[in-house]
Parts: C-alpha cells; structure tokens; sequence
C-alpha cells in the first residue's frame, strides 16, 4: 500500500521542511529552556563539589552561606577542629561583587580561602595556587581573566596567579579566589572618609575616651577596624565518621548550625533555584501549548486544503483509518522534523549562553516523546474534520 | 428488464426526501431506470432536477427515502440498504467520473489509478500493472511517471476514467465529465467511455448539461421534478483517434 503521508510529505517537502524548521526552533527554545534548568541544578552541585566539604557550619538559624547571609567567629574553626571525626576546617567567606580589570569588570563571587583549606578549587587549568597571604587570585575562566592580569577587588589589586573552571556560584557567577584575611577586610571595608568620621565619633565618645583607662580608645578603634568574622566554616570528615554524628557533635557543643552535603543540597535545589525552576517550568508548559498549537493549527490548516481530495478518497472507498493515519503520521513527521531541528539548533547555541546550559539525553528523549505526544494530540483536531468530511462533496450539485 | 437487473443498473420507484414535515422536499419521486452492461446513457434535467441526488444515492453515499436500486445484478436498496459495507461497495462495485478529474495532487498518475486495487488489498506490483494496462488503453500511458498538475485538462480527465475502471466495477457513475473540455476533448472522453463500455461490460451514467454531446447517447433519461423520462437519443459514432483528435 503506497503511503499517502509519505507522498504528501514529498510532494510538498518544502512547506513541511520550512514549517518543520520554525516548529524545531521553538522545540530547540523549549529543550534549552530545560538545559538552563539543569545547568542550574548542576552549577549547584558544583558549588558544594568544588567546596571540598563535607559539612558547612553556619550561624545558628541560618540557611547559609548560600541562601542566606551567615556570619560567625572566625576562631570558631579551631574548636571545630578538635572535634572528633573533623580531619580539616578552614574559615570561608562569599561576596558577589563586580571585579575590575581596568576599565571593565565582571560580577564576580568572591570567595575568601585559607590557601591549601577545604574551599580551595580543587583543580586548575592554569598556573598555580594561592601561596601568598595576601593579593594573590585564582579565577575561574568564565571570568575571562588571564593569568598575570591585576584585578581589582574593593580598593586593592590582586595578581591572577591560577585560572580554574567550572567554579560558579549558584547563580552562575565565576569565583575569583583571595586569601581568606584579605576577604574578610574587602566585606565590610568602608571608605577612608567613613573610617575618619567613625574614629571621631568614637573618640567623642566619653565613654571611650576615659583618662583613668589609658589605650581602651586604641582598642574600640582597632576592634572597629578589624573583620572578625568569616561566613562559614568548612569541614572535611576523617575516614569512617558519619556526617549526621559530626554534625550533632558541633551543634551541642559550639552552638552553631550545621549542614552536611545532602542537607545543603536540598537547600541549594529545593529553596535557592526554586523559583527559578518554576519560573522554568512554566516558560515549558508555555512553550509546550504554544508548539501544540502550532502542530494544530498547521496540520488542521494542511487537512483543510485536501478536503475535496479526503471526499474522493472516501467516495473511492478508503478507510477512515488509512485517512487519519495518513494526517496522523503527517503530524508525527512534522514532529520529528521540528525535533530534529530543535535539538541540533539547541546543540550549537546552548555554549552561547551567558550561563550553563547542561543538555541531558534523558531530557531529550523525555522532550522527543512529549513532542509525539503534542503532535498526536494536534492532529485530533484535523482528523476530526477529515472524519466528518462527507464523500457526497466529491460529487458535485 | 430482468437481464439487465442481473447485471446492469437497475432502480425501479427511486424516492429520496430531505428534510421533515412542511419543510420537507421531494428530490427523487419515483424514479424508473435501466442500463445494460456495455452501455452509456445520459442523464439530463436542469439544475435542481434531481440529477446529482440520483447520482448520489446510486452511489451509496445518501440514503434514499423508498425504492429499490440493483448494480451489478446485487440488490444495495430495497426499502434500506441491504449492503452493510457502503465503503467497500463503493470501492468494488462503482466507478466515479467527477465534473473535474479531483485527482489526487501528491501521487503520480500511475499511482492514482493503481491507489483503489490498493485499497481493495492487491498488491502493490498487480495493481500497478493493472494501471498502467488501461493507461496504454487510454493512450496517456506515456505520461504514467507524470504528477497530476503536468497533465492538460483532457489527459487528467483519462486519468481519472482509468481510475474508474481499474476495479473493473460493473457500474459507473460520470458526473458531467466533459464540463471543464472543449468539443473535441469532450466528445474523445464520451467515445473512451463508450469503448470502455462496450470492452468491460460496464453499465456507465452519464450526468450532463453539455450540449456537444448529448447526440452520441443512444439512450437519454431526462430528469425533471423528481420523476425520469426515457428517451431514444440520436446515438452519433464518433471515432477516437489515437492522438486524441476526432470526427463526429
């Protein structure tokens, strides 16, 4: 049997390629709209790999120092450290700034590191860690730095002594690493003028500047000078210790909230790009009536120009079914056609993309079917109207 | 009368009515006709005569109100169809002639006409053959790879008369064939349709205003207010030629 949606499709190739190629750019929208969900998920997990950590102590009733801001002691890592199963803790701090590089900068996550801590990027693509105290960089490639470039971060200048990748935060910024004490100076920096004025009202203070207790002015000034606080600690375990049992230890002993890597995953996932994924989810519903729409409308408005041919064909004596198959598999080739389009227009243009975009396979195959799914449930619509053509209207009066 | 009830076209007190009650219309009142098999008679009658709710019911796609109607010598209508399969009845036993050729504009003229054994459940390879055999017959067999809108008026139009025979159906219903084709085209499809009459023992109704060729009918029904009257036509030869020209 010779078939009818084949030879239709060839006959008039170039309006099913053409309409194929718009559908296909708007399935191309939906499967990068899906990549920029996952690469969203994965920047997530990236963060919390790179990190190094197994458990994140934060300040008490805090979601930090991802969701939430977070700020305790910085000494609080040495009593961390004496604790059973704690093999390593080092002090962190995070900032999103916008990080100069002459007249230029680029936003940034700042992200303070005891060098040769947990927090440190794990690899580099390009020169070396950070071994000085103090103006020393590593930045991740997104940031387009290059190695030897002079950034600027608040008022001082750091040297890029490595370049990393795949270190982002969770939306999607680049990391430049600093030394941690020079992080915690550029948080809470103030500008001379605002440093003078509160060194005057300090002094103005009577209750400062009391003469029966020479240097405690001295003292409030320098204490007021000084960052004493990091956003979180980092914790690495020691072989053969829970995470669950460490982190209990440090909530009763030191006060403070811990997370492990499960419990900050599904604070990263499940509240930080929550919104982002329903903002997502309804871009692909959306996305996903609008391309059934257009499957309806253009393979109703393909049935509606064969009319006179669908009532010889039935006159003549074909099936109802062979005449739904034949829309039917016009819908699923337009289908496949757009699917095709949609997933090599998405391949190339998803590196374009300022942030991650992470296309899956699965999404994919999950993203082909449901494109079947749309064109099966458009082509109802014009079967429905081929079914009720009446074999009379091939015969004229 | 009963030997071409066994195998021609056979209606005997034909009635069709649309719609109910006051509104109602009597479209067929009583319709009488014969045709043998190997003849073509024309059906005439000005518009809204009747002709194409004959036309219709004869083809199985409305119902009539009352009558009887036997094609190929099987009883279809007999106060209700007596047919259960309108589509495979359509498909095996008539063959269709429309005013315009209504070819099917995506399948080549080979497949056009080898599409009904298809449908029927012949194979692919016989059902060609088939085609191609009554494309040499109608002398268009040179234009078999051909796509519908490559052919002139005159060439669809055998087309579609070979995709009316190819089931060798003992009946076949002409719609005005000739409308869209000048004299001469016109009077070549009335003579291809006499031959092929006369060669598949074929019973051919021929529905038509076209004045050029109601003379080559031997046989003339003409319809009018719902009711046939059978009259002798002139019955002129008219020779084909094979090139498609002619003489009357």
């Amino acid at each position: 049997m010779i078939s009818l949606a084949g030879r239709d499709i060839s006959h008039a190739w170039g309006k099913f390629v053409f309409t194929g190629i718009g559908l296909g750019l708007l399935i191309g929208v939906t499967l990068s709209m899906a990549g920029i969900y996952r690469g969203m998920v994965d920047d997530a997990k990236a963060l919390l790999d790179n990190s190094g950590a197994d458990l994140w102590v934060v300040q008490q009733d805090t979601l930090g120092p991802y969701a939430e801001s977070s700020s305790i002691y910085d000494d609080q890592y040495r009593g961390i450290l004496s604790m059973a199963g704690v093999a390593r803790a080092a002090n962190v701090t995070y900032f999103t700034m916008q990080v100069r590089l002459g007249d230029n900068d680029v936003r940034a996550m700042v992200v303070g590191i005891v060098p040769g801590g947990p927090g440190q990027p794990g690899y580099l693509v390009a020169g070396r860690h950070i071994t000085r105290s103090h103006y020393e960089a590593v930045a991740d490639m997104a940031t387009g730095f290059a190695l030897g470039d002079r950034i600027r971060i608040r008022r001082n200048l750091y040297t890029v002594v490595g370049l990393t990748r795949r270190m982002v935060s969770s939306g999607g910024d680049p990391m430049v690493f600093i030394p941690l004490k020079d992080a915690q100076e550029a948080q809470f920096l103030k500008d001379n003028d605002a440093i003078v004025q509160q060194r005057r009202r300090t002094a103005a203070n009577p209750a400062f500047d009391r003469p029966s207790v020479p240097g405690l002015l001295d003292a409030v000034i320098a204490s007021q000078s000084t960052n004493p606080y990091v956003n979180a600690v980092l914790v690495q375990l020691k072989p053969g210790h829970g995470p669950d049992q460490v982190a209990d230890t440090i909530r009763r002993w030191k006060r403070l909230q811990v997370y492990t890597r499960m419990e900050m995953e599904k604070i990263l996932v499940g509240k930080l790009i929550a919104t982002s994924a329903r903002q997502i989810g309804m871009f692909l519903v959306i996305l996903s009536v609008v391309s059934a729409a257009i499957v309806a409308f253009i393979i109703y408005t393909l049935t509606l120009g064969k009319i006179r041919e669908i009532a010889v064909l039935k006159l003549i004596g074909t099936k109802n079914r062979t005449i739904a198959g034949m829309i039917l598999q016009q819908a699923v080739a337009l289908g496949i056609i757009g699917f095709i389009v949609g997933k090599t227009a998405a391949f190339f243009w998803a590196p374009v993309f300022p942030k991650y975009v992470l296309l899956l396979p699965g999404d994919a195959v999950r993203g082909f079917l449901a494109v079947m799914m749309i064109c099966v449930l458009a082509s109802v619509l014009a079967i429905r109207v081929a079914l009720k053509v009446d074999p009379a209207e091939a015969i004229g009066g | 009368m009963a030997d071409i009830c066994e195998s021609g076209i056979c209606i005997e007190s034909l009635r069709k009515r649309y719609g109910k009650g006051e509104t109602a219309v009597d479209a067929l009142k009583g319709v009488d006709m014969q045709v043998a098999p190997g003849e073509v008679v024309g059906l005439i009658g000005p518009s809204g005569s009747g002709k194409s709710t004959l036309l219709k019911c004869l083809g199985a796609v409305i119902e009539p109100t009352g009558g009887r109607m036997i094609l190929g010598g099987g009883v279809i209508y007999d106060d209700g169809w007596k047919i259960s399969d309108l589509r495979a009845l359509r498909r095996d036993k008539i063959g269709f002639i429309f005013q315009a050729p209504y070819l099917i504009p995506f399948l080549n003229v080979t497949d056009n006409v080898a599409l009904l054994p298809m449908l029927a459940g012949k194979a692919n390879g016989d059902a060609r053959k088939r085609a191609l055999e009554l494309l040499d017959a109608l002398d268009v067999v040179h234009r078999a790879k051909a796509m519908p809108p490559q052919l002139s008026g005159g060439e669809q139009q055998r087309v579609a008369i070979a995709r009316a025979l190819v089931n060798r159906p003992p009946v076949i219903l002409a719609d005005e064939p000739t409308a869209p084709l000048d004299s001469e085209r016109a009077l070549s499809v009335i003579e291809i349709l006499n031959q092929m009459a006369r060669q598949y023992e074929t019973a051919i109704i021929v529905v038509t205003h076209d004045e050029k060729i109601i003379p080559t009918f031997k046989r003339i029904y003409q319809i009018r207010d719902g009711h046939t009257q059978e009259t002798a036509g002139e019955g002129k030869m008219v020779h084909n030629t094979k090139n498609g020209l002619l003489s009357a």
